[in-house]
């Protein structure tokens, strides 16, 4: 019992921002309005707020393993597409029977995962660290991507799934849940809305509880003084391998849902462009928490998307400045940046009270 | 049986032979400093017995066993520990949570909190424990960081110019912090440039220069030696 409770005393902590009572209520009233929207709303635009929520996942690999960990992944891009273009093989061969493509979402994260064991034992054990970690994953990702551009022939196939080169691969089914009578048929609105949803909550508390224990510390340490960090026992290799292997995880969730969302999948989710937008989102909410990573990237996604449809010649410029003023405003994130403003006139606003 | 013993040590750089077949043992319960002027290759033979380097020949023991192959972290296992020369603390996490960190592997729960409370008494940092490790005076890292090297209660601890930049009280009180350690049990290497700190705490001294153990002895012996002035004065003037 008393192990429960500290295990989910990890909910709050020094690496995360937000506690007590206020935080859990705002929390409460967030996710209720979240349960409650798609009531009001048009299937429509439900499933443009999955697409948000899709993205978030792989904001969060980020976040584990740039902002807390410290090492700067160019390339998780390379875990999103390797899971949607399993999960596409994995139905287009298998069907959506017996709730296979559930199965097939674990299985196609799991092989994201299994490529990272193999590509982070190499980087971590072969001491690779900064800028050439960046550049290692960038160049992994560009890999993938010219790899699968180039997959146009009926050829490249595994088994009676074509991988199509650039236009890459469609008509995946959507998820479906076995169920008695009839299964359930996660449409892309209301449906995956809540699927999506329920992933991302369990995935943020999760992550929480997992920063805030005596793991998460070694991950911040590492950050902040790898060699001090090795020089109190730890090994310090081991422990970037499973950051990043999470992390690959997580951009394997968001290549999954990507594809069941739109059921299709393109080289171009790997390349340059797609690899680079996650670093902003994050960078621009606040790469080192994990709630100011989630707002920050629903938030500049939102706006993207928006001035996409009103002047899509400069979305991408609107995305550089951001990048730009975030660095030289708010280096930490301006979400976080707003969320220890909030807390330092909290703490005056009590003290003037009391 | 010595808890550490170098032998026939090299290290070479390049061209540049900067660790040249070290001999040195260390007896459990002492406390030992390492003198000699700058370059004399002090930094070097620590990351050699950290294992941040690998010799190029020769063997380190520890304890009887043949350490030289071993990684670092698996070093620090088997009852080794550092204070580095610049402090080495996690600067943008708090005091309280570098010296979490550097017990959590060893207690739990109430078990953790207590040692922290105790270390942070030992340390004189009870006030600074919210503090941002990167706000602490230099002094204050100083000894935040040797906290966090004998809380993984070492049987050597290596400590790297502990008194770099400290006033001269700061240094009387760090030496007394190594005295009291030693008294429980603690074998303690050091380099240092301050002879005060050197005097207060030594029981031997070694001096190395050009990477070749150049002397050996009781403070005393070292100081009347003729030829260990005569480096230092023949660095000075250079």
């Amino acid at each position: 019992m008393t192990g429960f409770v500290s295990f989910f005393r990890r909910l709050e902590g020094p690496q995360t921002v937000g506690r007590g009572r206020a935080f859990w209520s705002l929390f409460a009233v967030v996710l209720l309005v979240a349960l409650a929207y798609p009531l009001f709303s048009d299937g429509y635009t439900v499933g443009n707020t999955v697409y948000f929520f899709v993205w978030v996942f792989i904001a969060l690999s980020l976040c584990l393993i740039w902002g807390y960990g410290g090492s700067l992944s160019f390339g998780q891009t390379a875990f999103f597409g390797i899971g949607g273009y399993a999960y596409g093989v994995l139905t287009l061969n298998f069907g959506s029977a017996y709730g296979f493509t559930l199965v097939a979402l674990v299985v196609a994260v799991a092989i994201a995962a299994l490529f990272a064991v193999l590509l982070g034992y190499f980087m971590f054990f072969g001491r690779i660290a900064g800028v050439f970690l960046g550049i290692v994953t960038l160049a992994v990702t560009l890999m993938l991507e010219r790899f699968m551009a180039q997959t146009a022939g009926p050829e490249w196939h595994i088994g009676s799934a074509r991988l199509n080169g650039f236009n890459g691969m469609s008509a995946m089914p959507p998820l479906t849940i076995p169920w008695p009578g009839e299964p359930i048929v996660l449409s892309a609105d209301i449906g995956l809305y809540y699927f999506v949803l329920g992933l991302l909550v369990v995935v943020y508390l999760a992550l929480r509880i997992l920063m805030n224990s005596s793991f998460g510390n070694v991950i911040v340490a590492i950050r902040e003084n790898p060699e001090r960090a090795e020089m109190l026992g730890y090994d310090i290799r081991k422990y970037q391998l499973i950051t990043f292997v999470i992390g690959a995880a997580l951009a394997g969730i968001s290549g999954v849902l990507y594809t069941v969302w739109g059921q299709y999948i393109t080289p171009s989710s790997m390349g340059m462009t797609a690899a680079a937008l996650p670093l902003i989102w994050v960078a621009v909410g606040g790469r080192s928490d994990l709630t100011s990573t989630v707002v920050g990237t629903l938030v500049v996604l939102a706006a993207f998307q928006a001035l996409t449809i009103y002047g899509s010649q400069y979305a991408l410029v609107f995305m550089g400045v951001l990048l730009v003023l975030t660095v030289l405003i708010a280096p930490n994130g301006l979400v976080l940046g707003l969320m220890h403003w909030l807390g330092r006139l909290a703490v005056r606003f009590k003290q003037r009270a009391g | 049986m010595s808890l550490l013993e170098l032998r026939e040590l090299n290290k070479h750089f390049g061209g540049l032979h900067v660790t040249n077949a070290v001999n040195l043992s260390l007896e459990p319960g002492e406390i030992h400093c390492l003198i000699g002027p700058n370059g004399a290759g002090k930094s070097t033979l620590f990351r050699l017995i950290l294992g941040e380097h690998h010799p190029g020949s020769g063997d380190i023991l520890f304890a009887g066993e043949n350490i030289t192959a071993l990684k670092s972290f698996a070093r620090i296992h088997r009852g080794l520990s550092v204070k580095f020369q610049v402090p080495g603390v996690f600067k943008g996490l708090s005091v309280r949570q570098n010296l979490e960190i550097a017990l959590q592997s060893r207690h739990r729960g109430a078990e953790l909190e207590a040692e922290i409370g105790r270390l942070l008494t030992f340390l004189g940092l009870e006030s600074e424990q919210a503090q941002m490790a990167g706000n602490l005076s230099h002094g204050q890292k100083q000894w935040l960081e040797i906290g966090m090297a004998i809380s993984l209660k070492p049987r050597l601890l290596l400590l790297d110019e502990p008194t770099a930049g400290m006033s001269p009280e700061e240094t009387h009180m760090t030496g007394e912090m190594v005295q009291r350690l030693n008294v429980g049990g603690m074998t303690v290497l050091a380099i240092e440039h301050d002879m005060a700190f050197v005097r207060q705490v030594a029981q031997r001294v070694t001096v190395l220069h050009l990477g070749q153990v150049f002397a050996q002895g009781s403070i005393q012996e070292i100081v009347a030696d003729e030829r260990v002035a005569a480096i230092y004065l023949g660095q000075a003037h250079a």
